[in-house]
This record gives structure tokens, sequence and C-alpha cells, in this order.
């Protein structure tokens, strides 16, 4: 549905983004996920068709962004980081007006299910102006499903809403997903593993990371590796971890350190703490190891970081291999 | 051509929810009735002439405070975005705010033909005259609106666009100024190029053919380069 090959977009000297390529299939929900001034939101104006990447291509249900921008923007929903509401206007005048620049064939009636589905519907007479910002998030988020886009592309949807807003229009995003396709932005980390079937993580305008959130979230945790040192290991142990349930595998770093790789659901340490103990080898240190999700995310999106590629694991969609100096 | 009608009413509508119409016609109008009263009591003539050579300087600062907002404002606020992530082309974005501040500026000479309505109530007017100083006014307000558009386009500041919109509109209208300055060829140009050479004719009573087309043409022409100027954001730089 999204292809987007070699994107770049300078401004000036600055450069937003650096040769990024991605898709996103039909129906799938994409997380962005990156730090401010990553390039989120320039990635996502030249999807939209506001304006046009310095080099490479990006293509909306088969259409160019800059040689189709009209069938492209009749295609996508779009919701800007900042709001685009027009303060004086009620908002359904205001809903209204955007299904009739859309095309919808019938604005009243879009303007009052967009109202129903966003739960905005109570505040309907009500100016822009004197909305809450819960409320004018949700507004916006209307006005991006008014004309039943086959893309939404939604900049930091949540920003700005309170928790229970944050819920209901997380669940609301998920209710979109399967007919629409969907790219939405955040800098929130647990929002995306709740939302998104696919998380990239972009950083100075380059991808550092993709993956399922399940297993961006389970690496990010570093639940799945763990580290056990006892005093008397046999030449036995090694087998018996590997036998626990919810092992993978076992990798012996040392004499009596073992790297225990586990199953994503399940967390085998009270077992492995069992059998330590039973067999007698006396238990030193039973701990998981890897970073915090904060800690990886940090990492991923600092320089120094930028020698080891985090995106590692098996990609559902070929990426671009982080290399510097392609100069595209 | 939807499109342009839908957001020049939004527009419209926008003017009259905000304080910005009901003061600049307030304004406009407290002018105006004022010289036409003062004129009226001087000359003691059932002519609208000399009203309409004053109600153009009183043109010259109205016209970019119905501009000034149309496309800066949308830039400050970010609707800009908007709207041109709709299925709109940006010639329609231009036209239908153009469209707008001319409908405002059409609803503030047709207010005013109250004055022709009391001339001839109580005198002898030449009807002829005045209909075509209106059509002069309303294509004056073309002009100056239109060069409001683009001044607006360029920035998000309104009260640069506003000063710009001016700024411009002034020159055209003094550009014979330089006609004594330069000679021969420039000199009949920088005469052709002024907005006030190619009123006298209309405010007197003459439609030329010439005059319309001029104006005209400085409209779209303005039409033209602000759109151009709209769309520089899609030039790949």
């Amino acid at each position: 549905m999204i292809e987007v090959e070699h994107l770049t977009k300078r401004y000036g000297d600055v450069t937003a983004i650096d040769d990024l390529s991605f898709s996103v299939r039909q129906g799938e929900i994409l997380g962005f996920l990156g730090p401010n001034g990553a390039g989120k939101t320039t990635t996502m104006r030249i999807l939209s068709g506001y304006m046009p990447p310095s080099a490479g291509r990006a293509r909306v249900a088969g259409y160019d962004v800059t040689e189709n921008s009209l069938e492209v923007r009749r295609r996508i929903g779009y919701l800007p980081e900042t709001v685009p509401l027009y303060p004086e206007m009620t908002v359904s005048a205001y809903l209204e007006y955007m299904a009739a620049l859309r095309g919808v064939a019938r604005p009243t009636r879009a303007a009052m299910q967009a109202m129903e589905a966003c739960g905005v519907a109570d505040r309907r007479d009500t100016l822009i102006g004197k909305l809450s910002k819960g409320y004018r998030q949700r507004v916006g988020l209307a006005q991006a499903l008014i004309h039943d886009p086959e893309v939404l592309i939604l900049d930091e949807p949540t920003i700005g809403l309170d928790p229970r807003q944050i819920i209901e229009v997380r669940n609301l995003i998920k209710s979109l997903g399967g007919k629409r396709t969907i790219i939405l932005s955040t800098h929130i980390l647990p929002e995306v593993s709740q939302v998104c079937e696919r998380v990239m993580i972009i950083n100075k305008g380059r991808l550092v990371a993709e993956d399922t959130p399940e297993r961006l979230t389970a690496r990010l945790r570093g639940a799945q590796q763990l580290l056990v040192q006892v005093a008397r290991p046999t030449r036995e142990t090694a087998s018996v971890l590997q036998s626990i349930a919810g092992v993978l595998r076992v990798n012996e770093k040392e004499s009596g350190r073992y790297e225990i790789e586990s199953a994503l659901d399940g967390d085998p340490r009270p077992k492995i703490a069992e059998a330590v103990v039973q067999h007698g080898w006396g238990l030193l240190e039973l701990r998981p190891v890897g970073m915090s999700l904060e800690e990886i995310f940090l990492t991923l999106t600092t320089e120094d970081a930028a020698t080891e590629p985090a995106g590692q694991a098996d990609r559902p969609t070929p990426a671009p291999r982080r290399q510097g100096g392609e100069g595209r | 051509m939807k499109n342009t009608w839908l957001i020049a009413r939004r527009e419209l509508a926008s003017y009259f929810t905000s304080p910005i119409a009901h003061a600049v016609t307030a304004v406009f109008l407290l002018v105006a009735g004022y010289l036409f009263w003062v004129i009226l009591y001087y000359s003691r003539e059932a002519t609208m002439r000399y009203l309409f050579y004053n109600v153009t300087t009183l043109l010259l600062l109205v016209g970019p405070a119905l501009t000034m907002r149309l496309v800066a404002e949308e830039r400050r606020t970010g609707t800009i975005e908007l709207l041109l992530t709709s299925p709109v082309r940006d010639g329609e974005v231009i036209a239908g705010k153009f469209l707008a501040a001319l409908g405002l500026w059409a609803l503030m000479l047709a207010l005013t033909l109250v004055y022709p309505a009391l001339l001839e109530a109580f005198g002898n007017p030449d009807l002829g005259p005045i209909a075509t100083g209106y059509l002069g006014l309303l294509l004056a307000g073309g002009a100056v609106l239109a060069l409001g558009v683009i001044a607006s386009t360029v920035t998000s500041n309104q009260v640069i666009a506003a000063l710009v919109a001016f700024g411009l509109s002034l020159f055209l209208w003094l550009a014979d100024a330089l006609q004594g300055i330069a000679t021969g060829a420039l000199g009949s140009f920088f005469s052709y190029l002024s907005m006030s050479t190619h009123f006298y004719d209309l405010a007197k009573g003459v439609i030329d053919t010439r005059d319309v087309v001029f104006y005209l043409s400085l409209i779209f022409g303005s039409l033209f380069v602000a759109t151009r100027l709209l769309e520089a954001r899609r030039w790949k730089l």
C-alpha cells in the first residue's frame, strides 16, 4: 500500500531524512518511533503529498506522491503534528467543510459519523477555539477519517490527551486497522506495542530498527536473555538447563556462566533456580541481561550506537542496511 | 470549481465570525459616508466622480486589511497543511481565497449604493458614470486584493502581509509618477502600469476595453503568481 524507496529530504544543509526505505502492507498498522527531530514528521509530510522529497520516491496505493499528488491526497487521511483547526468554526461546520473538500458525497452524514466515531458529537455546535486540547485532538482525528480513506497518516495522535482519552484513541485506531493502512508516529514507547503490528525506529533520518512490537519489546526489555552463574558446574549443567521448559538455547560463556535464551512467553527463572538448587550447583547469580526499554531506545537513537546494526532480527520486509555516506 | 466555491464560502463565513469584516466595513462606510457628505456639501453636484477618486485611496488601506490573513493565517496555525493535503489544486485555493475577499469588497460597495439612491431621490444624477465608476472600483478592488493575496502567500505574519500588499498596491497606483522621470517607451510603460490612470476614464463614465483588460490582466497575473508561490514548497530543492 505504501512503498518508500531511498527517500531523502534536505532542508538546505540539514538532512532531515536520509535514504529511508520501507513498505507498509494493506491493512497494517505501522508505528513510527523516534526522538523529536528524527524525521518522522518530514516523512509523513512527504507521504501526505504536502511536500516532495529531495531524492527517492514514495508511492501510496500505487501513485507517486510527487507525480500523482492529487490521487494520493484523495486516498489519505492526514493528521499533522499541529492539529489543523479553524478556531472560528463549529465542530460540525469544520467537519462538513473538510468532508466536502475531500469530495464526500454526503458531507453532513459523514461529519456526523466521524463525530460519533471520535466521541465529539456532544460538542458539535461548539466553536473549535473553545474546545479543550483532548477534544481538539479528537476533532483532528475525525477530520482525518471523514472521507473513509484507505490510508491514515497520524502524526502523534495521542499527544495532549489524558490517560483515559489516550486509551480511547488507541482503541479507535486499532479498530480502524485491518481495513485501512495506518502509519502513526509517536515517541511514547508503550503506545506502539499496544497499537501497532510493526514498529520502525528512526533516528537522524535513518532506520535503526524494524520489527514486530512483541519481538522489539522483548529484545528491548532483554527478557529473552538470562544470565546464570553457578559455583559448582558439572558437565551436565548445560544440558539440564537446556531441558527446562521455556529455555530455547544455552550458551556456556565460561565455566559456570551460562547465557540462556528463553521463550518470550513464560519466565523460566523459577524453574532454573529450582534445578540449580536441586543439583546442588550453588546458584551465584540469575538475572535478565539486556537493557530497559528506555535504555535500548536511547542506545538506538544516539550516535554511539551507530556502529552496531540494531535491526538484525528477521525483518518482515527488506530494510536498508545502515551504511553511511551512500550519497543519495 | 466546486472546491474554489467551498473555500470561498468558508473564508467569507470566517470573515464574519471574526471581527474583521464588521470592523473594516464599519470604518469603510464611516469614512465613505463622511466623504460623500463633504463632497456633496461643497460641490452641490449630483455626481459621484470625486467620491470614487477618494474611495480608491480608502481601497489601498481596506484591501490589505481584507487579504492579509487569507493565507498567512493558515500558515501560522498550520491549517495550510490540511488544505494542501486535501485533493484540492493550489490554484483553487488561491482563487477561493481571492473570491471571498472580492465578495466582501463587493458587499461593501453594495452598501454604498445608498449614496446614488439619495442623489436620485433629491437630484438628477447621470447614472451612467456612476455605474462605470462602480465597475472601476470593483476592478481596481480586485487588483488590489489579488496583490494582497500574493503578499499573504509569502509570509505567515499578517502585519508583513498587509504592509507588502499596501506597498505593492501603492506603487502600482502611483506608477504614473515615474512617467516624468523616464522618457519614451519606459515612460509610457510606467504610465500604462499605473492603476490610477486606468481608473480615471471609468470614473468619468467611459468604458475603455484597454482599462478593463489592464485590471483583469493584473488580477489574473497576480493570482497566477500567488499560485506559483504557494506551489513553491513542492519545488525539489
